[in-house]
Parts: C-alpha cells; structure tokens; sequence
C-alpha cells in the first residue's frame, strides 16, 4: 500500500481535510487577502481548545462512561484565583502559574475520590464537582475583573515568527501528551483500560493509578488553559470555560478519537479545534444570520463525524 | 419400551453440535407418562443441552422430538409449553421487579383479561401450599425482595401450577441446589405426588442420593450421548459415579506423577473448607463440576497478590483468561501489543517503552510457542481462537511471575493447540514456576500433580500423585449433601 493512501487510513486525516477545505473556503471571499489573518485567529483559538480537548481525550480514552464535566468549571476557576493572587505584578507570574496547577491537582484529585470512594458514575461526580469549583470561583470573584500582569498580557496575544504565543504553548502540551500516549507505559495502560477493564487488571495493570493520573492531568490542562485564556482576553470571567464543555468533547470525537475508549490520537485534537474555529468564522464571513449558521455548525459537525466513523467501521 | 402408553416426549438420535464441539452426539430419550427420569453426567456432559431441545429451545442439526406418538416437525418453545413441557432452570428466571402474582401472568399467556390478578394469585397459591405447604411466601411481594430459596420455591410452584394448560412433563434442572433439606424434601414428595397422578418429570442434580430415591429410571449421559440407562434399582451411589466415568479410557497421555511437596511453599490462601497451598514447581489442579468456587479462588489469589494503585515491581502471580473476550484479549490492539502488555515493566526503562526490545520479545515468543501468522503487528482478532489464546499464553509466561493462574484457558482451543501447551506448561513447571491450573476437562486434571476439588463453593478433597484420577474426582465433585 503506498504511502498516501495509508494516510487516509490514520482516524485525524478527516478532520485535517474538512479544516483545510473550511479554510480555504473562508479566504477565497477575500480573495486570499485575509489569508494571515483567518489563520492566526484560527491557531490562537483553537490552541485553548486543543489543551482542554487533550485532557479530555486522556479521560475519554479510559473506556465507556469515562468524562470530565469539571473542565469549565475548573477554567473559570484557576482563572480568577491566579489573576487574583498575580495582582498584575509581573513578579507574581510564576507563583500564579504554581498555584494554577496546584488547582488542577485538588480538582482532579477531588474528581477521582468521587468516582472511586463514593461509587458515583464519573459523568455526575464531575458535573457535582463542576458546581462546588464554579461556586467557590464566584466566592473569590465577587465581581472584580482583575487585570493580568502586562508582560503575561503581551505574551499570550502577540506571535513568534508569525505564530500565536499560545499556539506555540499549545503544541509542546501536544507533543508531551503524544510521547505520554505512544512511547510510555502509562499510554499503554490507559488504552488497555478503555479496552477492557477486567482484562487490564488480570494483566497486572495498577487500574486506579493510571484513572487517577488521568484524571490529575486532565484536571491540570484546564486549569492551565483557564489561566492562558483568563490572561488573553484581559481578565477572568465567571462565564469564561461555559463554551469549553462542549467543545472539549466535540474536538475529541471529530478527532477521531474512539468514544467507546481504548483508541486516540493528538493529531486530531489539532484538526478538530480548528476546524471548529473554521466554520463558526466561515459562515460569519459569509454573512448568514445567526439561526441558520447554528445549524449549518450542527449539520456540519455531524457530517465530519459520520465521515470518520464510516471509515472506522469498514476496516472492521 | 413402547407398551400400550405413548411416550410424551421422545428424542431420537439427536445431534447439537457449537462449531467443533459436540454437544449431542446421537442422543435417544424417552419418556413415559408417570415416571420420573433421572438424569445425570459431569460437566459438558450434555444434560443442559437435551434440556434445551426438550423444551424447545434448541432445535437438533439432526434426529427428531416427537411427542404422543407424533412427529414434531416445527417444535419450539411454545410448542413446548402448548404441550405441557415446563422446565425449572439452574439460572433462576423470573422478573426481579414484578411480583409473584405478576409473575405468575407471564408464564401463563392465557391468563389475561379483566381480573386476572384474582385469578393468577388463586393459581400460584394454590400450586405453593401443594408442593411446599406450610410455606410463609406472601404472593404479592416482588420477587426481588425474596431469599434465593423463596425464589426457587416460587419458581418450582410455577412450573407445577395449572392455568389451562396442565403440566405433563416437568423438567427440573438442579432445583434442590439452594433449597434446605426439609424444603428439597417436601419438593421431592411432591414429584412422587405428581409422577404418581401420571405426570412425567426430568430430574437433573448432583446430589446422588436424591437422583436413586426419587427416579424410575436413570440415564447417565457423557461426552453428548447417553452411556446407561437403567432403572433406578438397578444403581447404587457408586455404580451410578463409574457409570459417568469409566467411558473415557484410563491411561491417555502416561501420567508423569510427581511429588512436590518437598518443594518450599510459594502461596498459600484460607478458603473455605481445606486450605489451599502451592509448593515451587507444581502443577495444581482445581477440579470439581463447573462454577463452584475454582474461578472466584483464582481471582482471589491475584487480587491478594497485586496493586491497584501503583505497579508491582516483581509480581507474584500471573493471569491466564479462559473467558478471553471478556478479560483477555484488547481487541483494538495488535498481536504483540497484546502480548506485551503484561511484561512492560521489563520492557523499559523510567518509564520509556523500548521498541526494539519488546519486539525482539515477541517475535521470540512467536517461534516458541508457535504463534501462526505473517506479521506481530496484525490485529490480534485476525488470529483463530487457538492462537489467540496462545498469546495470552505468551503473555503470562514471558513475565518473570513465579505463579501462573489459569482460568480454564482450554475452552474452545484445537486439540493440536492444546497438546503444545501442555508440553510448554510441564516444561516451565520443571524449570520451577507454579501452576494453578482450573479445568473443566479430566484430561487436564489429570495431567496436574495435586488436585483440589471444589464443591459449593469450598474445597471439599484434596488428591495427590496416583490419587489424581478420574472416579476420585468424580466421587469427591458428587459428595456431600447440600447445606
């Protein structure tokens, strides 16, 4: 089989060609003039989701029933409290970043203790979990929109040789969670998990540990995301992750990450926020009314999935 | 054995075969109007099979059921039950959530209509206080909420009830097994009550005793056909456990009986009844008929021996699935994933997967155990069975575990398969790993050095070295009156 054609083999190839087309489609009304512009929107925007998506991919791919809900709620979060504590001292930009982290790991460990302590079906211990962390950032928010620190301001909205700051950020999360997922133990442990439980644990595979991990590291990704996007848009709001629940779930089905777990890629991930950046921006430039382009989004998005899980059940 | 009566149900050489097992091979049965037919064999014998085509359920690959003398052409269930065949199953099969009187309308299809509550009680009610009277179950609780013995109780009264349709042969599948002695009592009075007002019953248990006392006529049955048939004078307990296991000849495969138990001790687990203990280097069966205690003793011995939190460095036991779908094989995964999933530990370093190690491993593996196919890297589901199960094989062996747990890894594997593996198991036992071996089939048993046989769940014997044979087994498996 030769080379190309294996790629259309790969499950991210459809996302990739249905973000390119999307593209190329959005430049042609400007006739090619907007070309730089669509593109550096498209990798600023798309970077946020990709470091949600990638948590969430990781959850995802523990197997039927595995999902983090908490990751708006954990954004808007981490967000205010690191905004709060930097104080728009540049100084404070690190600690900032330390106790940003620091949240992920209590949420995530929160999380888990639920799911595993308590028996509750991730899908409600996480939502649970979503209300207590909304709450206790609307606790520390009390209204105020604090202002970054100015040097972490300029660097989330300005580029390195032309690409977005925090699309750059975005990529060396994706490569660590590629080498985390293909060439580790734990990446091995976490599929064999979404593939079968009880198989995994007859194989002497530690099953709550690599759950837990998981959980930590999706729980740390959005916290991290939540304090880039809280510093890019010039301060946190309450309302800041809502948009990220969906999309961290739908970046990792059109990825063509298996939902039933077991199978997932980055690549995709890359493809997926694009392209959902893509045809929101597509339909704006072509100027259609607000009702039409929801649906057009929906009809859209299913037929990008349909195409890959059509693929996915003739290699059966 | 035709007389002047017409046989109610009539079997005649029928043969069940799943895929390469047969399940029947050429079974005759009938049976009489008044009588009660004992049925007996050990596992796999069949006995669940020519249930199924009696009740119609299975429909034979060749032979033919006949009933009252008539050839049933498109017989099924409700063919079945139209007849009066009912059948009281092992697994316990009414709705949790509905109540006994509720029940009772969905076994009796003509029981609808305005007011059938008032009906369906009367009927089950009055079947209780007949077969079990003095019995204290309120007819209107959920079935749910019953004690696993008020469930079979119910579940007895039900095939026996009369609602249009008279019961003409009911067929009992190890009912006494969660009754209490007095209750399996009044149950077997009852059978003798019903056989004796012309009925006809199938009486399937383990419990010997009860098989002699309560049957006309006795059928023993092994390896899908039927092997004696005699009435039941005509048997004692112990011609009854020669007669399950004398067809297989003694002596296939020479019996390398070897006495381990010099060796130092490598595990021991308090179970209930005798105590288990594993020496280095012994084979050790578990043996006993199917589904009492082997399988949850083994996942009782890993879950002692590893961690769920963080990885064991040197593990102690390893896992062979015999159910490999469902805790075997990751089906997404390629063939050397698959089997190098459980030796990773060895495999890296901080962490790191070594590529080229892991498939150096396995191609290594691949020429030892013989694993047929072109390429490591093709989807483990594009092997057979047989050759699936070997990598699960290769999977457990290629870790550095000294104790090796098998979980009746032979079902469904060629018998050219099994033979390999049985060399590549006594070669690893000589070399000092420990096998804990759960098999359905005497030929397994029989190739261990020790032999646990379990019943209800606890260990009930343990046979040693030329002890290890099959009328030992099959005497210490039918042992025991229930508790």
């Amino acid at each position: 089989m030769n080379p190309f054609l294996r790629l259309f083999e790969t499950p991210w190839i459809w996302s990739w060609l249905a973000s390119f087309i999307v593209w190329f489609l959005t430049i042609m009304v400007t006739l090619g003039a907007s070309t730089i512009g669509v593109s550096q929107a498209a990798l600023t925007f798309a970077a946020f989701s990709v470091i949600v998506g990638l948590g969430q991919m990781f959850v995802i791919t523990l197997g039927p029933g595995n999902i983090d809900l908490s990751v708006p709620a954990t954004m808007t979060f981490a967000g205010t409290v690191a905004l709060k504590l930097m104080n728009v001292e540049n100084g404070m930009i690190l600690p900032g970043l330390l106790v940003t982290i620091a949240i992920g790991l209590v949420v995530g460990l929160c999380n888990y203790s639920l799911i595993k302590a308590l028996r509750i079906p991730p899908i409600i211990a996480t939502l649970s979990m979503s209300f207590i962390v909304q709450s206790a950032a609307i606790w520390t928010n009390r209204g105020l929109r604090i202002k970054p620190p100015s040097a972490l301001a300029d660097f989330t909205t300005s580029n390195t040789l032309g690409a977005p700051n925090v699309a750059i950020v975005a990529l060396l999360i994706s490569i660590l969670a590629w080498f985390l997922l293909e060439k580790t133990i734990y990446g091995r442990w976490i599929s064999a998990i979404g593939q079968s439980m009880p198989a995994a644990r007859m194989a002497g595979i530690p099953v709550d540990g690599a759950r837990l991990a998981t959980y930590l590291f999706c729980a740390v990704l959005a916290s991290v995301a939540g304090y880039l996007l809280a510093c890019f848009s010039g301060g946190a709001a309450l309302n800041m992750g809502s948009e990220y629940l969906l999309m961290s779930i739908a970046v990792v089905v059109i990825g063509g990450t298996a939902v039933a777990g077991g199978d997932s890629n980055v690549p995709g991930i890359w493809g997926a926020s694009l392209f959902m950046f893509l045809v929101v921006s597509m339909l704006n430039t072509y100027g259609l009314g607000a009702g039409i382009r929801l649906i057009m989004t929906g009809l859209i998005i299913i037929s990008v999935i349909m195409l890959a899980g059509g693929r996915r059940a003739s290699i059966r | 054995m035709d007389g002047i009566q017409k046989a109610v149900i009539a079997v005649d050489g029928a043969k069940v075969s799943f895929g390469a097992v047969k399940a029947l091979d050429g079974v005759t049965l009938r049976v009489m109007p008044g009588e009660c037919v004992g049925l007996v064999g050990h596992n796999g014998a069949g006995k669940s099979t020519i249930v199924s085509v009696i009740n119609g359920g299975l429909t034979p690959q060749a032979g033919s059921v006949a009933s009252d003398d008539e050839r049933l052409e498109r017989y099924g269930i409700n063919a079945a039950r139209a007849r009066g065949v009912r059948c009281v199953f092992q697994e316990l099969s009414l709705c949790p959530n509905l109540s006994i009187v509720e029940n009772t309308r969905i076994m009796h299809r003509d029981l609808g209509g305005f007011g059938w509550r008032t009906r369906a009680q009367k009927i089950i009610e009055q079947s209780l206080d007949t077969v079990f009277p003095g019995h204290s179950i309120g007819s209107s609780r959920a079935v749910g909420d019953l004690s696993i013995a008020e469930r079979q109780m119910v579940e007895i009264a039900m095939a026996f009830s009369d609602a249009g349709i008279a019961p003409r042969l009911v067929i009992l599948d190890e009912p006494t097994s969660s009754l209490d002695a007095s209750l399996a009592r009044q149950m077997l009075d009852h059978v003798r009550r019903f056989v004796a007002a012309g009925g006809s019953v199938i009486f399937i248990s383990h419990i010997l005793h009860e098989i002699l006392e309560t049957s006309d006529r006795i059928i023993v049955m092994k390896d899908g056909r039927v092997v004696a048939e005699r009435p039941a004078h005509g048997f004692d307990h112990h011609g009854l456990v020669e007669a399950m296991g004398t067809v297989a000849k003694e002596g296939t495969g020479q019996r390398l009986s070897r006495e381990q138990a010099a060796a130092p001790p490598i595990l021991s687990h308090q179970a209930e009844g005798l105590s288990f203990k594993a020496h280095e280097g012994e084979i050790i069966g578990l043996a006993g008929l199917a589904g009492h205690g082997q399988t949850e003793l083994l996942l009782a011995l890993h879950a002692a021996q590893s961690g769920n939190w963080r990885p064991e460095r040197d593990p102690l036991v390893t896992f062979v699935a015999g159910d490999r779908r469902l805790n075997g094989v990751f089906e997404l995964w390629s063939i050397l994933r698959n089997f190098s999933i459980a030796s990773l530990g060895d495999l890296s370093r901080r962490g790191l997967i070594l590529a080229k190690e892991e498939e150096t491993k396995g191609a290594d593996w691949k020429r030892r155990i013989e694993i047929r196919t072109p390429d490591l890297h093709n989807r483990i589901l594009s092997l057979s069975g047989g050759n699936q199960q070997k990598v699960l094989f290769a999977r457990a062996l290629a870790t550095r575990a000294p104790i090796v747990l098998m979980d009746d890894p032979m079902r469904g594997v060629d018998v050219g398969t099994k033979q390999e593996v049985y060399k590549i198991i006594r070669e690893e036992a000589a070399r000092g790993r420990t096998f804990v071996w759960y098999s359905t089939e005497m030929d397994e048993v029989r190739l261990c050095d020790r032999v646990y046989v379990f019943r209800e769940g606890r260990i009930m014997d343990e046979l040693a070295a030329d002890a290890v044979n099959e009328t030992n087994i099959i005497t210490a498996s039918f042992s025991g009156v229930p508790a």
